[in-house]
């Protein structure tokens, strides 16, 4: 094992535990629309990330820096290769993160509405776009020598990235839903396993067509069979342990299981991409793990670090979570933040 | 098409001045709010006098408003290296991504999940463990600062590097000279005093105006938080400007040039050198003429002594073309945008006077009982203007800083031109920077339209009303 492809991996694995963690923000965020009937449950709806949504996307920011420290030629190819959908995918991340402070000082019924919707709106537009993103970029695309890619509109926009996208958006959505009957009482717990129940059949569904066009659109299957089905699988079980608990009104399996499939995801991905971190139409235009690492020295440094931050993070990081077990209750009691 | 690759290279600037900017209007104000209200809460768990509850409950609303656009502003910070600067990206990596990552790790997560805890926890903790949660957020801000700007210092004096004989890349060598850069150490006090300085004046600025309300139940309260935010302002307007001076001297020996620009200086000076307040500037034919001189000053800032005279910008762009035209071609233009650093420095060290002379005037007449500052209504009005005041220092500052290293991006090393994302077009350069533009105005004026209304409802007027601070997740919160 080299230590440039431990960061791929650790790469990675940020990058999932940043789906697991927002991915229930995001989802929260969505079923404002779905779920909620009135500004109280939409707040109350809110509150329930209210101190963790910040932490959550410090993973996305952690991931980010993690690349240009590790593998900037990766980092470079992406990030301006994918100028458009990145700026898009930052507007929805201001527009949502700005809302949850915004919207307690609105006074007036309209300015508390647009907040709510900002809060909406971006919480749809970062998971859709990123996921379309990072499925559209497994497939392929035009680069040349320099490691520039040029991604044409429907390299970008295609069958395998757009269900790919909304896929991932569903699983968020019903992630979000697990999370909220973990963290609110009354009528919108009940709702959100209601809903839970018409959704996870469409997932399920979404699923299948994503593994088909993963399976026709990349060379994951032919290039690393065994383990891209066997991480397939794995998502498709992860989705049913979900489904299960929300069969069995059982919350805790259903999060975990939303929450693991979707950092399945990206393992799929990362996986089906080793040992290249982008790939190019022409394959000799790939950018491989070793050619796009940092020096050996820059990554012992990155890793000495990293092995003593990450658990310290992690420690805190789950304590600020026990800090919140209670459930809220929008009626009993209306939260104004 | 010469014309073409040249706005591409003019927006993708523009683009970066504009988010940082932006970002570094909010940022300053954060840090320095961060440690004032945390001083505000452990006030009140030392001495138990509810005025300064109330203050760190009120400035700490103005502080979180102000760190909700921190925060979204800061990602575009690390995403747009990659979009708009790919190559300095790909030539940086091995050392700008490592303070990037680590300032991630390091400062990031403590801000963000104590700020967090510090939200939703008013009526559970104690209040010295609760004001241990926003000193730990301050404490998380300033890391954030030094990582940051250790990736900056790097950019203004690289340290601890090889270029990589293959690929041309620069290459860490030594990471311990990376975090030990004497500019890091001169920068980071300079920018940190002036971030508490500058929340200092909002503060004094804001209850200057609550205070021509003449609300009387509110009097004390702002009246407490005027001479805090007056005192706050005074002390750091003189320490950032020793630190300020820490960092002229660097800068003339590191960057002459910059030097040179900020003093507006094309011929060597007379020795000892005399001191320019105002000229004027003909940048095409490099001849500047003075208008107001005062002898022997320059020296005296340049070298603390009576002697000594200065290189002017004519013989140290000689000097640059004789050491780089080897590497980057006789064509280079070493002159940096005179008139922007030599204004911008006299706006930086006019306002740092021109706080010290308020807070100074405001300090002395609001010492006593009897004295009532409030009824000096044109005094309070300067005060309340004066907010608008650091915000430009802060500005003008980084103006001299980053237009000063041109023509490159990486001093010495590499160049702007050659730093931006090959795959970049005009088109949608034009596009970002329109949705930047629009996003930022939004965000700026409703941050600022809260902050007014916030003033305008006073201190007192969540805490009767509503559950503003109340801990929806503690057991009694739920108690009817
Ligand atoms: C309101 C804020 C403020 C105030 C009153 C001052 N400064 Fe400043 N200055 C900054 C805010 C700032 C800054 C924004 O924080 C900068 C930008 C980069 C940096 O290191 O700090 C800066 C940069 C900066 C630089 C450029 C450093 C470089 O290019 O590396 C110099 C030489 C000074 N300052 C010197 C001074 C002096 C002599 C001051 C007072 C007499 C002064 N500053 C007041
Ligand atoms: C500390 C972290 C910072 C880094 C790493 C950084 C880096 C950069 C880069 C890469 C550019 C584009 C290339 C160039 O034009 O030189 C730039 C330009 C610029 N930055 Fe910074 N910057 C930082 C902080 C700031 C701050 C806080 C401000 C202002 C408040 C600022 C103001 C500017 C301006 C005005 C430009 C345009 C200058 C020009 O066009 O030459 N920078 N900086
Ligand atoms: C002198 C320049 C800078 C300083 C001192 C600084 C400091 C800070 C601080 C204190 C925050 C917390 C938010 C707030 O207080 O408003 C913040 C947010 C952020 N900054 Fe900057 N910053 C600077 C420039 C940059 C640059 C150039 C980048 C890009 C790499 C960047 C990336 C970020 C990110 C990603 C966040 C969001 C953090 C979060 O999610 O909690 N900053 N910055």
């Amino acid at each position: 094992m080299t230590l440039a492809n431990l960061w791929f991996i650790l790469i990675g694995l940020l990058f999932s535990i940043f789906l697991f963690l927002e991915g229930f923000d995001f989802g929260v965020g969505m079923s404002t629309r779905f779920l909620a009937k009135d500004f109280d449950e939409r707040l109350a709806l809110m509150t329930s990330i209210g101190p963790h949504w910040d932490g959550n996307e410090t993973w996305l920011v952690t991931a980010g820096g993690a690349m240009f420290a590790s593998l900037p030629l990766m980092y470079a190819s992406l990030f301006s290769g994918y100028y458009i959908v990145l700026l898009l995918v930052l507007v929805g991340l201001i527009l949502r993160g700005v809302s949850f402070e915004f919207v307690k000082h609105a006074e007036t019924r309209t300015g508390k509405n647009i907040w709510m919707w900002t809060f909406f709106v971006g919480s749809f537009m970062a998971p859709f776009l990123l996921c379309l993103m990072l499925l559209s970029m497994v497939q392929g695309i035009p680069m040349n020598a320099n490691g520039d890619a040029f991604p044409k509109f429907f390299d970008v926009v295609n069958l395998l990235s757009v269900v790919g996208g909304v896929a991932g958006t569903l699983l968020s959505l019903v992630h979000g839903l697990n999370f909220i009957r973990l963290r609110v009482e009354g009528p919108l717990r009940d709702r959100a396993r209601k809903l839970n129940q018409i959704l996870y059949p469409i997932l399920f569904l979404g699923e299948v067509v994503f593994a088909v066009l993963v399976f026709f659109q990349t060379d994951f299957f032919t290039k690393r069979f065994g383990s891209s089905l066997f991480i397939t699988v794995l998502i498709v079980l992860f989705s049913l342990l979900g489904y299960y608990g929300v069969l069995k009104d059982k919350e805790g399996f259903s999060f975990a299981g939303s929450g693991l499939s979707l950092s399945m995801v990206i393992v799929l991905l990362f996986n089906g991409l080793f040992p290249r971190v982008m790939i190019a139409t022409n394959p000799a235009h790939s950018i491989l793990i070793k050619n796009a690492a940092n020096s050996h020295y820059t990554l012992t440094i990155m890793t000495i670090v990293a092995a003593i931050l990450i658990p310290i993070v992690a420690i805190y990081f789950i304590w600020s979570y026990t800090l919140f077990t209670k459930r809220i209750n929008p009626r009993e009691h209306t939260v104004k933040y | 098409m010469l014309d073409i690759g040249l706005s591409i290279v003019s927006l993708a600037r523009f683009q970066f001045a504009m988010t940082t900017v932006f970002h570094f209007f909010f940022v300053p104000f954060s840090i320095g709010m961060a440690v004032l209200v945390a001083t505000m809460e452990t006030l009140y768990a030392v001495k138990k006098d509810k005025v300064y509850l109330d203050m760190a409950k009120f400035w700490g609303k103005i502080f979180l408003l102000s760190f909700a656009v921190g925060i979204v502003t800061g990602i575009i910070q690390e995403f747009q290296f990659g979009m708009n600067w790919s190559e300095y990206s790909r030539f940086m990596g091995d050392v700008f991504g490592a303070p990037l990552a680590i300032e991630a790790l390091l400062a990031f997560f403590i801000e963000s999940v104590f700020i967090g805890i510090w939200m939703f926890t008013w009526d559970r903790f104690k209040p010295g463990l609760h004001a241990l949660m926003i000193w730990m957020t301050a404490i998380g801000t300033m890391l954030s600062a030094i990582w940051i700007l250790a990736a900056n210092s790097f950019m203004q004096h690289p340290t601890g590097f090889k270029i990589n004989n293959t690929t041309g890349r620069i290459q860490l060598t030594d990471f311990g000279a990376v975090i030990t850069n004497p500019q890091l150490w001169r920068v980071f006090p300079h920018v940190i005093l002036a971030a508490i300085m500058t929340a200092g004046c909002v503060i004094a600025g804001m209850s200057a105006w609550g205070l021509l309300r003449k609300k009387k139940d509110e009097n004390h309260f702002f009246k407490v938080s005027l001479r805090f935010g007056l005192w706050v302002s005074l002390i750091f307007a003189i320490l950032s400007a020793g630190a300020g001076d820490l960092q002229t001297q660097q800068i003339i020996k590191d960057q002459p040039m910059k030097f040179a620009a900020t003093e507006g200086i094309y011929k060597d000076t007379k020795d000892p050198a005399p001191w320019t307040v105002v000229e004027a500037i003909d940048a095409k034919n490099h001849t500047a003429s003075s208008q107001v001189e005062i002898p022997k000053v320059l020296s005296i800032l340049a070298y603390h002594r009576l002697s000594g005279s200065v290189k002017g910008m004519n013989s140290i762009n000689k000097e640059l073309h004789a050491k780089y035209d080897k590497k980057f071609g006789k064509d280079m233009n070493y002159y940096t945008p005179p008139k922007t650093l030599f204004w911008s420095f006299r706006v930086m060290t006019g306002i740092d006077l021109l706080v010290m002379l308020i807070a100074f005037l405001g300090v002395i007449w609001s010492r006593k009982k009897k004295d009532t500052i409030e009824n000096k209504k044109w005094f309070m009005v300067i005060v309340g203007l004066a907010i608008w005041v650091p915000f430009i220092g802060n500005s003008a500052g980084w103006f001299i800083t980053e237009f000063g290293r041109y023509p490159w991006i990486v001093y010495g090393l590499f160049t702007i031109a050659d730093a931006v994302s090959p795959t970049s077009t005009v088109g949608t350069l034009l596009f970002s920077n329109i949705v930047y533009f629009l996003l930022f105005t939004l965000l700026g004026g409703v941050m600022i339209w809260y902050s007014r209304q916030t003033l305008h409802h006073g201190p007192y007027y969540e805490m009767e009303d509503s559950k503003q601070n109340v801990d929806p997740f503690a057991k009694e919160a739920f108690v009817k």
